[in-house]
């Protein structure tokens, strides 16, 4: 037999007659030889090492909880995927390298040099199978934040050029085009114009003064571009002097989710730029998740001190103009479940602030069991929705959500994160399943009293 | 020297050596490492009180995991609170810690003593068994877990056997155990056992970070 034969066998499992899919498959970037990839991930690997990441290397106990905690495990019973295990590599390295007796595990060689192999089959785990949801964090018995390590080993990674392609493909346009899904300022423009006409509403742009700037994620400029002009209905019936500006429009950080600084700096820093131009007091971020946490909670270390204005999600926002009386909603005779984004609920503390919407929306709402911090993942986050080679897994992970969403009774799920929202309708469509997904922000720019 | 006063002697004094000097040199690197600076606005102030809170409430698993991790912290608690009692609860170890620190309290009944002891090592087997076959469990595990779990059951094993006065004359039985104890104490900086100083670390971390984030902890 040859090689690619043994290789591949015959898998007469599936309904798709086809070869087995090899155990370890893992893409590379960039033109350099085995030791210089080496080398930049020990060296990147280490760069990350701070007193918070070493006491949490030094404190797991291999109790395993985690696993139990993580929708990958709990969904396909598989132990590769606990999740302090994904960091096996990076613990390796810090046992090795960095921790106190790291000496006696160099002359002993009682902890192994970790190998470019080693890597590359961490791929999958580090990437493919990891939203950095951080339920696995909430678990811990240690109080070990699993989710945020997983975040730093990636950028070892990034610079070993050992991510996945299709990752590396988006946050490189990110950063040489402005956007991950081709959404450049003409793109932009050309659908503020489109909303405004669509909406019967101002959507400003480019405003030179503005207290606050509205920023929209790339998936909803590209395929769900209501929220520009739902955004812009709610600002205009509060009177608010607003704008989006072109420099800095976009917040969808992909240089964070692959796990490039510079690129994840580079995405920050425009937002901070376009906010300080126009003299903005607020950035009300949009429905998506991971680009709160890029700005809300990492943005003014990528700024290099504290940001000279205050940052929302939109959840928050709404949360707070309906709470203070000034936005006014009609009251709406439907039954919905919501699912709640876990980098804006979980990791990021704003998890009230869609139910006070959903509460003066006079939603019937029936919630999910777990929901709210304690929500299961859609499966997409992290950049995992871009990953194809981990369709299979993330529908499998999916299902959760659908025994969840079946159990509450309602057809409709909102969300205030796009990613979430593409995720749900990738899923629905690969399950031909009934359900509508739906965001909040549209749907009180769809009720929206107007005096 | 007999076995006895070698293992209560030299032995003692060459492991506590060992795990006080390994125990501020672990704790001391950690403080040496840079610390982040998270320059964010915190939503709330009172991020210290969480990260204290935290030490705290991660003895206890939020309800929504409690199903799923209902058989290792089971598990754990016996384990740990059994030793806690074996050890601070009878006699001659209140004795012990007598002679070196002054330091002394009321001890528990010996039957008591016994059944927490005698539940500890079935925890201890049970524990080692799971970790053997349980898959996560198992793929985690490396020697620091499986050498801890030697050097944390042999002092119950022959405490409980010295005790019984089972295998050799009880002076030898007790030296016997008081060496094993040793190797704990020797072990102790190097591996997992450090759990007990650097949970309160890890757990006060995190704490601090979702508090100013207004997030769960």
């Amino acid at each position: 037999m040859t090689q690619a034969i043994e290789q591949y066998p015959l898998d007469e499992s599936e309904q798709r007659l086809t070869v087995k899919e090899p155990e370890t498959r893992h893409d590379t970037q960039g033109d350099m030889d085995v030791d210089e990839r080496l080398r930049r991930a020990m060296a990147n690997l280490a760069k990350n090492i701070n007193r918070t990441t070493a006491t949490y290397m030094e404190a797991c106990v291999h109790c395993g909880q985690c696993a139990e905690a993580c929708h990958y495990y709990v969904q396909t019973g598989d132990p590769k995927y606990t999740p302090i295990w994904k960091l096996e590599i990076f613990k390796q390295l810090y046992k090795r390298e960095n921790s106190p007796f790291g000496f006696f595990y160099r002359l002993f060689g009682l902890k192994r040099k970790i190998s470019v192999e080693q890597l590359g089959e961490w791929q999958e785990l580090l990437y493919d199978s990891c939203t950095m949801c951080g339920r696995c964090s909430l678990v811990c018995p240690m109080g070990i934040d699993i989710a945020t390590l997983v975040g730093q080993a990636r950028h070892g990674m990034f610079k070993a050029g050992l991510i996945p392609d299709e990752l590396h493909a988006v946050a490189q346009r990110a950063r040489e085009q402005g956007s991950p899904l081709g959404a450049t300022a003409e793109v932009f423009e050309d659908r503020a114009d489109w909303m405004a006409d669509e909406h019967d509403t101002e959507v400003y742009v480019d405003e030179e003064e503005a207290d606050i700037l509205v920023s929209m994620s790339s998936i909803e400029i590209m395929k769900y571009p209501n929220a520009i002009g739902a955004t812009a209905k709610i600002l205009n019936a509060l009177g608010e002097k607003w704008t989006f500006r072109t420099e800095g429009y976009e917040a969808t950080n992909f240089g964070m989710m692959a796990g490039n600084v510079e690129w994840q700096k580079h995405a920050t820093l425009k937002l901070i730029e376009a906010a300080v131009n126009c003299g903005a007091k607020l950035v009300v971020l949009p429905e998506c998740g991971h680009a709160y946490g890029a700005l809300r909670w990492q943005g003014a270390a990528m700024y290099g001190k504290p940001l000279p204005f205050k940052v929302q999600h939109i959840s928050e926002f709404l949360a707070d103009v309906i709470s203070s009386g000034r936005l006014k909603v009609r009251k709406v005779d439907q039954t919905v479940t919501f699912h709640d984004p876990c980098q804006v609920a979980r990791r990021g503390g704003a998890t009230e602030a869609p139910r006070i919407v959903m509460e003066a929306l006079g939603l019937d709402l029936k919630e999910m069991t777990p929901h709210g911090d304690f929500n299961w993942c859609c499966g997409g986050g992290g950049g995992v929705v871009t990953i194809h080679r981990a369709d299979k897994l993330r529908y499998k992970v999916f299902g959760l959500k659908m025994d969840q969403i079946e159990a509450t009774g309602a057809d409709t799920v909102l969300s205030t994160c796009s990613n979430c929202r593409q995720s749900y309708n990738d899923a629905k469509e690969h399950f031909n399943w009934d359900k509508k997904m739906e965001s909040l922000l549209e749907l009180v720019a769809e009720n929206l009293v107007e005096d | 020297m007999d076995l006895l006063e070698f293992a209560r002697g030299p032995a003692l004094q060459v492991a506590s050596l060992i795990f006080v000097a390994g125990l501020i040199w672990r704790l001391v690197h950690l403080f040496l490492i840079p610390k982040k600076i998270d320059i964010s606005e915190a939503r709330f102030s009172g991020e210290r009180s969480g990260g204290l809170r935290t030490i705290f409430s991660r003895f206890l698993h939020h309800k929504e995991f409690r199903a799923r991790t209902a058989n290792s912290t089971m598990l754990a608690y016996t384990m740990h609170i059994g030793l806690a009692i074996v050890i601070f609860g009878s006699a001659p170890h209140i004795m012990f810690i007598e002679s070196f620190t002054g330091l002394s309290w009321p001890a528990l009944p010996s039957v008591a003593i016994h059944i927490a002891a005698a539940l500890t090592f079935a925890a201890l087997l049970v524990s080692i068994g799971r970790r053997m076959r349980h898959p996560v469990l198992k793929l985690l595990s490396n020697f620091d877990d499986y050498f801890t779990w030697l050097v944390t059951t042999a002092p119950v094993l022959t405490g409980l056997l010295a005790v019984a006065h089972v295998g050799a004359r009880y002076e030898t039985l007790l030296a016997i155990h008081i060496l094993s104890f040793n190797v704990f104490l020797i072990w102790f900086p190097f591996g997992k056992l450090m759990h007990s100083f650097l949970a309160v670390g890890s757990r006060y971390t995190t704490g601090l970070t979702f508090t100013r984030r207004g997030a769960k902890v």
